[in-house]
């Protein structure tokens, strides 16, 4: 392993910075600029991980996203790690920490390698098939060890010390991928006048032609490499352009809008992530998208093909040329096509041993005869059947094909080697393409499928849209960008590019074995282990889509999504079942495109930022008065205020009594409040709510019940009549938005006729409701211009009125059954007046009190609480509040649906008060009632909605919803809890001052 | 008879390189005629196609498909199965599929994994406790095992959530049905397919229904794209296309399909071991047999038959997630889909008589149908045999939208004080 | 995520609007007259085509205006806009 096996000058890496990093514990060395992958390459280690299935020692198989089997566990503590990260992808940086998963105790040493043997009998779905008996053994033996086998990499246990940030981008063109024909067509989009964005997903630009070290690839009479380079310093001086690397585009939505993720941090040290900043979503715009996205490059499907130093040939061109390091000493190039010999000439120029085997019977092309002059020697018309080595390819087995191309004939040769290089040729990119709800087409000839049409103005250029050759690719990508940008000429007009290549390709899907296929393992997935013959057994046990043979075998479903294996398993279906692969489609392709962190896609929006959080203008001085709150919708509202070491219970006993008893003082800001203006304010509020509202006298206030158009109670509250046309209407704090909309849905849409205009002024007011015996000596002394007796200001009524000059809408109307007050002022001195009522009630011992309270003394008083005392299925009659519901009134939102055979049942579930046996015992709110305990299956009547101690009665009260509960007045129910059963009778459910003697007090 | 199903079939079949597996189901061409045909071979049509024949003698069936078994909402759903349902009917309905969930592996030979992990659901406000408990209650004098945990006991459970009191919204305690969990989704349907066709039930895929013919108001079969089918029971069970369904046989149903997405993450080693739900802050999140955090996302809000979903409703549950469990920050999504459901007024299911004779529809289920997949075939089957509901699914009848006598489970309404 | 062009404010992501279901179901002017099955009918009975609708939208976080959308549910393409109580363009 000390062997150095980067013995190669590169420019791409900058190797005065060298960067030592650790895997599975033990201290190595790369370069800036090198990923995991060519960093351990050039270490000589090919062993990183184990499969999922079968637990199969795997190496590096690509350079990119991918990869199947190099993807590890970066990061040494527990806040900081993360699972299944591609080695190809992962750029080096000092400290950093790798280790190999899914296998114990280590990766050269897995007992989970016993599942390689038992392989016989575990094929693709065998788990369907067993398991089953004996039945117990399921829950207690194989289920759990099922469970437990789960899984490649391991979750974080500590939170995420990084931050993540959401940005918004529009732009005339995006541009995806930075290969030669991204830079192409975002130079020409740039030069036309468009504001283009070119996204990359590597640290720099020029895809695989910018480390293109052939001289026969031309353009211009450049060498390729050294032409797109300058290209490529050019983009970074057009005006209308922006560049963003180490961007991978994740998602392509309808209307052209993407989401892309930038990585700002994961290749810089611990120590260098000063700002925190990990990865930023763009959350792209786009008036016209190019994408550039490219091939990948196929393996080839033959027995064993799944070894530590098996790779892809184009990726074995690309460590050593882009990044100097060479995959192995004695180099087997296995291809049925002419681009893995540049593989084989690159490494030839460098002095590296390389032999071919091609499936194909020859080549003319120019490439071809330059490997030849080389002195390579070639295989033609051969194939692997076989290879050998545990944790490093040792050498092949190959034969010669039969003429049809199903068989093998002759005798096996056997060549010794350590690094094998594959290429079944191309597989083009429409991921996204797909995603934006394009259509593909089916190209016989390379065995490729194509953008077809598009749902959005896009297009797709370069090798992505099925162009593999430069001279191709050029052309093309110009031609198609000109009349996609309308650009009548461009830079590129006059190039010439010279390509020494020949376009043939031989395919087959399964390479033919001297084996049965049952005895041979073609891996297709090389992280499920999922291989042709587990394709083969699901179309034999009848699934036939392609989509039941996924599922079936789980065939691309790895962490790669099947970027490698989908094709091939699509080619054998169609071999296998005879049916044309244009005709029988593609799986999905769902987005993301490359795996997407949570905390990216959730950006900032985590902690306090999860959700706003609304305060009224009082907050603070709850929170310095030790308020405890509670959450209701997005409000902070004061629940109760404990004084000492008082319980939540203590707390809301005292402050009970001395509402009643003295002053009260309850903070109600978070009441939405509507401000309704129009000459048809009161013919609107007779549609709205159950009750009639033309009557309501300037000055007055008027409770109302708001339905659904189902018929069943929505929202409520006090309505003020503020002048002719001009009416204010509080609604629930969890319902004002709904109110809202619903009020404005039928104003607008059936209503329009009325001159009526909502606005909300729920943030606009704060507002304090003083209750309590003495709350109308507290408001003289605020307010002593206001005459406060019951002629004058009665219950039910509202004044103008001003506090230090200010002014203020005192309603007095009372929740509490108290006589009460609800002083509304402008929120900013929302605070000022609470501190002055306050202040005014000192004398009196104003106590605050917080919803808690609230609950408890409304409850006393028998007043519902819509969402607490209904739950969606509640007519006001169900309510016994049939005195609200206007029997004159031609219609209202819900009326019809109260004449509906069910809501018209006698027997519905009704508002009933409820009393304990024992008058301490204070029932649980949810609890079930029944009149018989013994009946078989019990029989619910309703369930308790509201209870409480009653400190002013001295004894526990409830509210609950029983069937038919008007009619059970007086008798005996009972409360089954898990341990006992409770005893109640059913009461009117007003428990206090139910002549309302105390509002006038 | 087709091959059992078994450790030692598996051992027998390997010796023969598994070439000998005899297939699951037969590939069939449609009949001229059948006693009752299936439209939608999901896990509901399949289930129904399998208790038809199994209970009610009806063999000379076929359950046409559009497109794959299996290919719908049963593939797309996030597996969670529960009974822990608020009201009589509805916890009738879903205990009635979980009991037979809990035997379904061994009477069709088909292992679907059901995972009894037990599921829980979170409260982060105090109405949500209310309304957990009083389910609590309900379920438990149902005879239904679920219990409430407190914030400690939720702690216990599942120490990876994030119980502090200081987030904004606060686990303030929970429910847990043990006997609840999660199945694999795909052998449901291939599972009954497997069953059905044994019976002698034609599974016919690639089947796309064109038309319903009626003679009067009465059906007489169906128009397809492998021709027509002639039948005198029709039994609808397409979920986002039952309005289609309906819309072809003249009739018009109280839904509306809105695109549902889920989510994996990639395979981590167990991280999680039950379910866990919590419905205000939207958060649905269990781990699959092979180690993906299997994510539930909400619904669009406006109808869409793209089966997908936009982008926004995925950040918001993701958001709700990493609230709980601030741990999955760093876990990657793998891969997101959407599916379309059908949704009643009431988040109640049909599963129903109509006013046609013979035409027959089990739909609405919203974004909850899988869990009932057994119990809903069951009682479907039952409905289109006797040409009459089952005491179970009596209250799911369209009728109640007349009658107001709705099964509301949205649970208690979203407004509060 | 889809753009709609609020016949008020322009183009806009769709996430500023709020849905509300099929358009032109117009709320009876004497529900009382109605039978139960009539009154459902308008309540709860719906379309819910695939392909071409006709449909209402909110700019719940702009002008809080309703509209009328003519959207094919099958690919979320947008035909046309209206305002209320406008007769939809015809094709």
């Amino acid at each position: 392993m000390s062997e150095n096996f980067r013995s190669l000058e590169t420019k791409f890496l900058d190797k005065t910075n060298r960067i030592s990093f650790k895997y599975n514990g033990k201290k190595y060395y790369g370069y800036k600029g090198d990923t995991l992958a060519s960093a351990l390459l050039s270490n000589g280690v090919h062993l990183i991980g184990r499969s999922f299935k079968y637990h199969r020692p795997r190496g590096i198989m690509t350079c990119g996203s991918e990869e199947p089997n190099a993807i590890v566990q970066i990061g040494g503590n527990s806040s900081f790690t993360e699972p299944n990260v591609r080695a190809t992808e992962q750029e080096i940086y000092e400290g950093l920490e790798a280790s190999s998963q899914n296998c114990w105790p280590s990766v050269e040493f897995d007992v989970g390698g016993i599942n390689n043997f038992i392989s016989p009998i575990i094929p693709a779905g065998f788990y369907y098939k067993t398991f089953m008996w004996p039945k117990k053994l399921w829950y207690s033996l194989y289920e759990p060890a099922i469970r437990m086998s789960a899984g490649l990499g391991k979750s974080p246990t500590q939170t995420d010390p990084e931050l993540y940030d959401h940005n918004h981008l529009h732009c005339d063109v995006l541009v995806v991928g930075g290969g030669i024909s991204g830079v192409i067509a975002a130079s020409i989009s740039s030069d036309n006048g468009n504001n283009t964005v070119l996204i990359d997903d590597k640290s720099s630009l020029g895809g695989t032609t910018i480390f293109q070290d052939d001289e026969n690839f031309k353009i211009n009479d450049e060498k390729s490499s050294v032409w797109l380079n300058n290209k490529i310093k050019e983009l970074e001086n057009k005006k209308n352009l922006i560049i963003k690397h180490r961007t991978s585009l994740a998602a392509y939505h309808n209307y052209n809008y993407l989401l892309a993720r930038e990585n700002l941090a994961d290749h810089k040290s611990l120590n260098e992530r000063s700002n925190k900043l990990r990865q930023r979503l763009w959350k792209i715009r786009a008036k016209k998208v190019i994408l550039a996205t490219g091939a990948i490059e196929r393996p080839l499907i033959f027995n064993n093909n799944d070894r530590p130093g098996i790779m892809l040939a184009n990726s074995v061109k690309k460590y050593i040329d882009y990044f100097g390091v060479r995959c192995g000493n004695k180099n087997i190039i296995f291809t049925n096509n002419d681009s893995a010999y540049e593989t084989a000439i690159s490494l030839n120029k460098k002095g590296i041993n390389v032999t071919i085997v091609d499936i194909r019977n020859s080549s003319s092309s120019m490439l071809v005869k330059n490997a030849k002059n080389a002195g390579i020697k070639i295989y033609w018309n051969h194939t692997i059947v076989d290879t050998k080595g545990y944790r490093r390819i040792k050498s092949i087995q190959i034969m010669e094909i039969s003429e049809d191309g199903t068989n093998v004939i002759g005798d096996k040769i056997n060549l010794v080697c350590d690094n094998l290089s594959v290429s079944g040729g191309w597989t083009p990119m429409v991921h996204l393409f797909t995603q934006s709800g394009g259509k593909l087409k089916f190209r016989d000839s390379d065995q490729v499928f194509l953008p077809n049409t598009a749902m959005s103005d896009q297009i797709s250029i370069g090798s992505c849209n099925g162009d593999f050759e430069l001279d191709d690719i050029i052309k093309n990508t110009i031609s198609d960008c000109k009349n996609f940008l309308s650009s009548s000429t461009t830079d590129f007009d006059l190039v010439k590019v010279n390509c020494p290549k020949q376009k043939e390709s031989k395919n087959i899907w399964l390479l033919p074995n001297d084996k049965p296929l049952g005895k041979t393992k073609p891996f297709l997935d090389f992280q499920n282990d999922s291989t042709a013959k587990d394709v083969k057994l699901a179309m034999r046990e009848g699934f036939r889509s392609i989509e039941h043979v996924k599922r079936y075998t789980t065939t691309g479903m790895g962490t790669d999504q099947g970027k490698l294996a989908n094709m091939h398993a699509l080619g054998i279906i169609s071999e296998t079942a005879g049916v044309k692969m244009g005709s029988l489609g593609t799986t999905t392709f769902r987005p993301p495109y490359t795996p997407l962190t949570f905390g990216t896609i959730v950006g900032r929006n985590v902690g306090a930022f999860f959700d706003i959080t609304r305060k009224t203008p009082m907050h603070d001085w709850h929170e310095n008065n030790k308020a405890k709150f509670e959450n209701v919708g997005q409000w902070k509202r004061a629940w109760y205020y404990p004084k000492d070491n008082e319980s939540m219970h203590q707390a809301v006993q005292r402050e009970s009594k001395a509402a009643r008893d003295s002053a009260g003082i309850l903070d109600a800001s978070t009441l939405g409040k509507i401000d309704i203006k129009g000459t048809d304010a009161s013919e609107f509020l007779n549609r709205v709510y159950t009750n009639a509202w033309s009557k309501l006298g300037i000055g007055k206030c008027r409770y109302g019940l708001m339905l659904n158009e189902d018929g069943m109670v929505y929202d409520d509250g006090v309505t003020t009549r503020l002048d002719d046309n001009h009416y204010l209407m509080t609604t629930t704090t969890g319902g004002a938005a709904n109110v809202l909309s619903k009020l404005e849905d039928y104003l607008q849409t059936e209503w329009p006729e009325l001159d009526v205009w909502l606005t909300s002024v729920t943030d606009q007011y704060a507002t304090a409701s003083v209750c309590g015996p003495n709350s109308k000596n507290i408001l003289k002394k605020l307010f002593p211009d206001v005459e406060f007796n019951d002629e004058n200001f009665p219950h039910m009524s509202y004044k103008n009125a001003e506090m230090d000059g200010i002014n203020c809408r005192i309603m007095r109307i009372s929740f509490t059954g108290e006589h009460s007050y609800e002083i509304n002022i402008e929120s900013k001195y929302g605070k000022s007046l609470w501190e002055k009522c306050m202040e005014a009630g000192k004398k009196y011992n104003i106590t605050p009190y917080g919803t808690e309270t609230m609950h408890l003394l409304r409850a006393e008083k028998g007043f519902i609480i819509v969402g607490q005392d209904t739950d969606g299925t509640m007519t006001p009659i169900d309510l016994q509040m049939d005195w609200i519901v206007s029997k004159k009134k031609y219609d209202f939102i819900g009326k019809r649906s109260l004449y509906r055979s069910d809501t018209m049942r006698e027997d519905r579930k009704q508002l009933v008060g409820l009393l304990t046996d024992n008058p301490k015992e204070v029932l649980e709110e949810g609890a079930q009632i029944v009149q018989d305990e013994k009946k078989q299956p019990i029989e619910m009547l309703g369930h308790v909605t509201s209870s409480y101690f009653s400190p002013n009665l001295n004894k526990s009260i409830a509210l609950a919803v029983v069937r038919n509960g008007k009619k059970l007045k007086g008798q005996k129910l009972y409360v089954p809890m898990k341990d006992k059963t409770i005893n109640v009778t059913v009461s009117d459910f007003i428990f206090f001052d139910s002549k309302n003697e105390r509002l006038n007090a | 008879m087709k091959n059992n199903y078994s450790i030692f079939s598996l051992l027998k079949n390997s010796i023969s390189y598994h070439e000998n597996w005899q297939q699951a189901w037969r590939d069939p061409e449609p009949k001229k005629e059948y006693d009752a045909v299936i439209v939608g071979g999901g896990g509901h049509g399949l289930a129904t196609a399998y208790y038809l024949a199994k209970k009610h003698n009806m063999k000379n069936i076929a359950v046409v498909e559009k497109g794959w078994i299996g290919g719908g909402n049963t593939g797309r759903n996030t597996t969670i199965i529960r009974s822990n349902y608020l009201w009589d009917a509805s916890a009738g309905l879903y205990d009635h599929a979980l009991k037979l969930w809990e035997n379904l592996s061994q009477e069709i030979n088909y292992n679907v994994m059901f995972s009894q992990r037990g599921v829980m659901n979170l409260a982060h406000n105090l109405q949500d406790v209310r309304d957990l408990k009083r389910r609590t209650h309900a379920n438990r004098l149902n005879g239904i095992d679920a219990v409430w945990l407190s914030t400690e006991e939720v702690k216990k459970f599942c120490p990876i959530i994030n119980t502090s009191p200081d987030i904004r919204y606060p686990v303030l305690g929970g429910t847990l049905q043990r006997r609840a969990g999660t199945a694999r989704h795909d052998a449901v349907a291939w599972g009954y397919a497997r069953g059905a066709d044994a019976m002698g039930v034609d599974i016919i895929q690639n089947c796309e229904v064109k038309g319903i013919k009626r003679n009067g108001n009465a059906v007489e079969g169906i128009e397809t794209n492998k021709g027509f089918i002639k039948t005198k029971k029709i039994g609808v069970v397409a979920a986002g296309h039952s309005s289609v369904i309906a819309n072809m046989a003249g009739i018009r149903l109280p839904l509306e399909s809105k695109p549902l997405q889920a989510l994996v993450s990639e395979p981590v080693k167990p991280i999680i071991d039950t379910v866990v739900m919590s419905n205000a802050v939207h958060a649905y999140v269990s781990q699959s047999d092979k180690g993906e955090l299997v994510i539930g996302a909400g619904t669009d809000a406006y109808v869409s038959y793209t089966q997908r979903g936009s982008h926004d409703v995925v950040e918001g549950t993701l958001k709700a997630i990493l609230e709980l469990y601030p741990i999955f920050s760093r876990m990657k999504m793998l891969r997101q889909w959407g599916g379309i459901v059908d949704i009643c007024p009431d988040a109640s299911p049909i599963i129903s008589k109509t006013n046609i004779k013979g035409l027959y529809f089990n739909c609405g289920w919203g974004t909850g149908g899988f869990k009932a997949t057994p119990g809903s075939g069951d009682l479907f089957a039952h409905t289109i045999a006797n040409d009459e509901p089952h005491k179970l699914n009596a209250s799911f009848n369209i009728n109640r939208f007349v009658s107001g006598d709705l099964v509301d489970e949205h649970g208690a309404a979203a407004v509060a004080h | 995520m889809f753009i709609i062009t609020c016949p008020f404010c322009g183009e806009r992501d769709q996430s500023e609007f709020s849905a509300g279901g099929e358009a032109h179901i117009v709320r009876p002017k004497q529900p009382t007259e109605l039978s139960d099955d009539e009154w459902a009918d308008f309540l709860f009975m719906r379309k819910n085509i695939k392909g071409v609708q006709f449909e209402r939208w909110n700019h719940a976080h702009g002008c809080r205006k309703w509209f009328n959308v003519i959207r094919d549910t099958s690919n979320d393409k947008i035909h046309a806009v209206y305002k209320m109580g406008e007769k939809p363009p015809q094709k």
